[in-house]
């Protein structure tokens, strides 16, 4: 289910003085089964980009296609029901939108919602328990019971239970601790690898950009300035400044080292791949000596 | 649901006119002041001229008319509903149409052109506050002029940080409502059609929310404030001071000659 956006422009409130705007002309593809990153300062429009993808808001001028769903100005809320179902949002601490009595029933919200039968639901509900790594005797208790990174987990677990073939994350893992944040996008990454689910990512951890995405998206002045590999897009430090972007940590340590004799091209962006061409250098040294 | 972004009223708009800079309590005061004196008028020459000294306020503040007559379309069916209910149910005068406990009189076309006029005279001029004081210049001018009901133990002190940060929070709560309910949204709940039971079910999914969100967001707070050396019933001295000026006394002066001149224009 490929995502497309046509000439998207986006203003928030726009009969009032107070009219700002949301995006402006974006055109970008998100092809089926791939994993997007966004990245961009804090307010250059990521969060209303991806409130596009599943129509939460929609376009004030433009088209955005959603799989064989054409959504414009004039879409009408009940057409999307079948869009919300196939594009799952995990927003911004997402324990907050937690509101049931059980876990259990909290989960099968979505699925309950988009008609699912009760037994089948409940039966979801216990299936995704268990993939977001919480154990079942959570089932019949209270949410606000849990701890934060637990109620976190219940959380995604109740998007990831209506089946989405698309799950757009905003930050899903922010002001989680790291080994919380590492076990959530490994969680991530294998829903993207077994069940071919495309991913788009909201992220300022640059790290994680690199280690997972395979098109990255950046963001400036609620446009989009370019998309690309990662290894296109982070290839250039001075460039990345220039945006206000930091460059990953591997790339920092590359550049100091290249003060030291060493020679990179091209940049190595994850550990590995530094490590790796840190070493053939050091040999390649000691043959020549 | 829609509407609460389309409604002006409670709004700042920035800028730096006279009635930017006058002085909150003053500004308070004389809203107060003349939402009793439209009561006053009851003619055509008292409204006209209080309508003349509103669009001057207006003018005053260099806020274009236009804003404030949009801020009227959310509150259109209350004006309908009050100039119906006037139009129908007013007796005397003559009667130029009768039907069952309806009847339309000129005295009931009269006095619903005057309650609609002074509907809106009242919505401007609270409008012309809001848009041009911050909620926070508000909330320290409303504590400053309870300041001298603290000799019959009122806690006022109390009651203007509870305002302070109650308004402090809208926009924050309104922020943390807006993302929540897009939380439920993408989930498949519905806000705005179905049957009342459906839309009091989607409602709870926002309202359980919104509330165990602000019993934690207290908890901080006061865990915070206490940190930072807060006790209540202390006396604590005030980083915005508010700075009474000429102007605003002439102001007060100028617009108290309204009553005088109703009162010449009444007889």
């Amino acid at each position: 289910m490929d995502i497309i956006f046509k000439n998207v422009s986006y203003t928030y409130q726009p009969k009032l003085p107070t009219a700002s705007v949301g995006l402006r002309d974006i055109n970008l593809t998100i092809h089926d089964g791939t994993y997007t990153a966004i990245i961009g300062q804090t307010g250059s429009g990521k969060s209303t980009l991806v409130r596009h993808l599943n129509a939460l808001l929609k376009p004030t001028q433009g088209q955005v296609m959603i799989g064989n769903q054409l959504i414009t100005a004039n879409t009408k809320e009940k057409d999307l029901h079948n869009v919300r179902q196939q594009v799952g949002m995990v927003f911004q601490f997402a324990e907050k939108q937690l509101f049931e009595s059980t876990v259990g029933r909290d989960i099968a919200v979505g699925p309950l919602n988009f008609g699912i039968s009760i037994d089948e639901a409940m039966h979801r509900a216990h299936e995704m328990l268990s993939l977001v790594e919480l154990p079942d005797t959570l089932f019949d208790k209270s949410p606000f019971e849990l701890s934060g990174g637990q109620m976190r987990r219940v959380a995604i677990a109740g998007v990831l239970a209506m089946k989405p073939r698309v799950l757009v994350l905003d930050e899903p893992t922010a002001g989680l601790d790291p080994q919380a944040h590492h076990e959530m996008m490994a969680l991530f990454e294998r829903l993207h690898r077994q069940q071919h689910l495309t991913i788009v990512l909201v992220s300022h951890h640059m790290a994680d950009v690199i280690k997972y995405a395979e098109q990255v998206v950046v963001m400036e002045h609620q446009q989009v300035l370019r998309t690309g590999t990662p290894q296109q897009i982070f290839a250039n430090p001075q460039w990345l400044q220039q945006h206000h972007l930091v460059p990953p940590l591997t790339t920092q340590v590359a550049q100091l080292l290249m003060h030291h004799y060493f020679k990179f091209d091209p940049l190595p962006l994850t550990i590995d791949e530094l490590a790796r061409q840190v070493a053939s250098q050091l040999q390649k040294g000691d043959d020549e000596h | 649901m829609m509407n609460i972004n389309q409604l002006i009223f409670g709004r700042y708009l920035p800028g730096n006119s006279f009635v930017h800079r006058m002085d909150p309590r003053a500004k308070l005061l004389l809203s107060f002041y003349f939402v009793l004196v439209v009561f006053i008028a009851n003619d055509w020459c008292g409204y006209l001229f209080l309508a003349l000294v509103t669009l001057f306020c207006i003018k005053l503040s260099r806020i274009k008319i236009k804003v404030f007559i949009n801020g009227l379309k959310p509150l259109f069916v209350l004006i309908l509903i009050t100039i119906l209910m006037q139009l129908f149910f007013t007796s005397g005068g003559h009667i130029y149409w009768q039907w069952g406990i309806f009847t339309l009189t000129s005295n009931g076309i009269i006095s619903s052109v005057l309650i609609t006029v002074r509907f809106i005279l009242i919505i401007f001029m609270s409008t012309l506050l809001t848009l041009t004081t911050t909620p926070m210049a508000i909330a320290d001018a409303m504590t400053a002029l309870l300041r001298p009901l603290a000799r019959f133990h009122l806690p006022v002190d109390e009651i203007g940080l509870m305002l302070s940060i109650a308004l402090r929070m809208v926009p924050t709560l309104a922020d943390e409502a807006t993302q929540v309910m897009a939380a439920q949204r993408a989930r498949g709940i519905d806000f705005n059609h179905g049957n009342l039971f459906k839309r009091g079910k989607a409602l709870i999914s926002l309202l359980i929310p919104m509330f165990v969100d602000s019993f934690n967001q207290a908890t901080n707070l006061a865990t915070a404030m206490e940190a930072r050396g807060y006790q209540s019933g202390k006396p604590r001295t005030h980083y915005h001071q508010l700075h009474w000026q000429k102007t605003d006394t002439m102001a007060l002066i100028v617009m108290l000659l309204i009553i005088p001149v109703l009162v010449f224009l009444r007889k």
